[in-house]
């Protein structure tokens, strides 16, 4: 080893326990939440669970463990979020990144403040309204308040993603004859797509993880997966509260994983342009 | 084009842009309108400041509780952001930097709610983070002391929002133009020096979004306080959901919020004027 590598041996040292620590505050609450998932047994002082097994799990997941039924339900309400989502996402998105508009900055703004101010007063108003017309405790009461949330990744991922075909494409179609909707359905909704497919997995993850306002507008009747979570949570269950957060966990971990196959550097450089 | 053809086209804009502004003008913004009346409206229907008052002697501590949490939090997620992007950037070792970036990630997507009952468990007395501590010998047995009050709800704020404001300013850190880096580190500048003079001035305005962003987010979550710090002093949200879900009383509730929305509207504005005199220099 030459004397250069060996004088650069305490760096390396250091280096490695940094990314130790930095791994340890990663991971160590993870791997609490997974012990929980599988402890049936878990007392203070011992460090790890006295005894693993499945029975919670079992107890999930029977038919009376409400699990399987919150997961259709979180599931149905992403669903709906990313159709309604993107049956006014994707013309809009197209209008602000293809068309004249003249107000455009200022509509741009508009889908940005549901990000930008506090929702809390939003929630709370707005169950107050939804009671008073019979949509509170409902799924459509819930796919709305999920969507005005949902709109904005969805209108500005929209219009990065259209923004970022190459309009000379579409001028190409048009000269041999297209007419525009056919150019649109043919040309531009095909290249804009991945962006698109990005929108629809952030919209469909949010809508999973929403708590707030679920937490307000869909009681009492709509249980979702995160209702259910701090229910347990709340009542002590930790193993219940761990196995339903893993449940929850797995989508997200996914989706980190793949993000950047699907959101492009072009269009990721084109969001809010 | 004619005149005529110009107006259709727009006239078509418009309609393809009505449906999106709708539901949030429907489901955003009336409600947050709401907000607004309710908080000031008496019994009678008259206007009144009473319920600000109350709101105002209930619960001025937890606002100033609220308000310390989220500032703290906001700092040290800039902190951990920068030395992340800054080492990811500006790092050495290639080996060391693909780590890194695999490993702060993954929280990115995880949500409050989740964040809160994870950090409910290892910050807890019995929780590993302690289990840890003693059995490194850091600390003894016998101090171990719950951190499931404050200290939980920014550890598990910065936990979850560092990862979002990392990605974004390395992000942005990426795309600068490595010339500027290589040119003053062939001048002999060290790293950090690097860093904080020719680096972080280019990304500063990306760095304020995303902790404008993070401050508004925190502003407004209601799982995480409710699980690890429930009881006063805590967070506004708290309070909120208590006076409604418990005493179904609106007008304080109103009043609580549109307090926080004059705390968030602070944030904004310290980063719009920050913004302006940012253009005015340029």
């Amino acid at each position: 080893m030459s004397a250069r590598a060996l004088s650069r041996w305490p760096q390396m040292l250091g280096m490695a326990v940094l990314l130790g620590l930095v791994a340890f505050a990663i991971f160590g609450p993870l791997a609490n939440l997974f012990l929980w998932a599988f402890a049936e047994k878990w007392y203070f002082p011992n460090k790890i669970p006295q005894e693993f097994g499945f029975s919670f799990w079992a107890r999930v997941f029977s038919p009376r463990g409400n699990a399987l039924g919150s997961l259709g339900t979180s599931i149905w309400i992403a669903v709906l979020t990313v159709a309604l989502s993107l049956l006014v996402a994707v013309p809009a998105g197209y209008a602000l990144a293809r068309l004249k508009l003249r107000w455009r900055g200022l509509i741009l703004l508009a889908f940005l403040l549901p990000q930008a101010v506090p929702n809390l007063p939003v929630y709370v108003n707005i169950a107050r309204v939804f009671y008073e017309i019979g949509l509170n405790g409902t799924i459509l009461g819930v796919v709305l308040v999920h969507a005005s949330h949902g709109l904005v990744l969805a209108v500005w991922i929209a219009s990065a993603a259209f923004a970022s075909v190459d309009p000379s494409l579409e001028e190409a179609a048009r000269n041999m004859g297209a007419s525009p909707w056919t150019c649109f359905r043919t040309v531009t909704l095909p290249l804009a797509a991945p962006g698109l497919i990005a929108s629809a997995i952030f919209v469909f993850l949010e809508s999973l993880d929403e708590f707030t306002g679920t937490y307000f507008v869909g009681v009492p009747d709509v249980t979702t997966l995160p209702l259910l979570m701090f229910n347990a949570s709340m009542g002590g269950n930790y193993q219940i509260a761990s196995i339903t957060a893993l449940l929850l966990l797995i989508p997200s971990i996914a989706f980190m994983l793949v993000v950047e196959r699907f959101l492009k550097a072009d269009v990721l450089a084109g969001v809010g342009r | 084009m004619t005149d005529a053809k110009t107006a259709t086209a727009s006239w078509r804009a418009y309609a393809l842009v009505a449906p999106a502004l709708a539901v949030i003008v429907a489901f955003f913004v009336l409600p947050l309108m709401l907000s607004a009346v309710l908080a000031f409206r008496a019994r009678d229907g008259g206007f009144t400041f009473e319920h600000f008052a109350k709101a105002w002697d209930l619960y001025q501590t937890d606002l100033a509780f609220t308000i310390g949490i989220v500032l703290l939090s906001t700092v040290l997620i800039g902190v951990v952001a920068i030395a992340i992007a800054g080492y990811l950037t500006l790092g050495e070792n290639p080996r060391a930097v693909a780590i890194l970036r695999w490993l702060y990630r993954w929280p990115l997507f995880i949500p409050f709610i989740v964040t809160g009952q994870i950090m409910r468990t290892f910050l807890a007395k019995n929780g590993m983070l302690n289990h840890v501590l003693i059995g490194s010998g850091l600390i003894e047995p016998l101090s171990a002391q719950s951190l499931l009050d404050w200290r939980g709800i920014v550890v598990a704020f910065v936990w979850k929002q560092a990862p979002f404001v990392t990605l974004l300013v390395a992000g942005a850190m990426a795309s600068l133009e490595p010339q500027h880096i290589e040119a003053a580190r062939n001048l002999g500048a060290r790293r950090l020096r690097v860093l904080f003079d020719i680096v972080l001035p280019q990304v500063r305005g990306t760095l304020l979004v995303g902790l404008v962003l993070s401050f508004v987010t925190m502003l407004s979550v209601l799982s995480v306080p409710m699980m690890i710090n429930p009881n006063s002093p805590t967070m506004i949200t708290v309070d909120v959901a208590y006076r409604i879900s418990t005493l179904s009383d609106y007008a304080v509730a109103n009043a609580l919020c549109l307090m926080s929305l004059i705390v968030a509207a602070t944030g904004a504005w310290f980063y719009l004027r920050h913004a302006a005199s940012e253009r005015s220099q340029a």
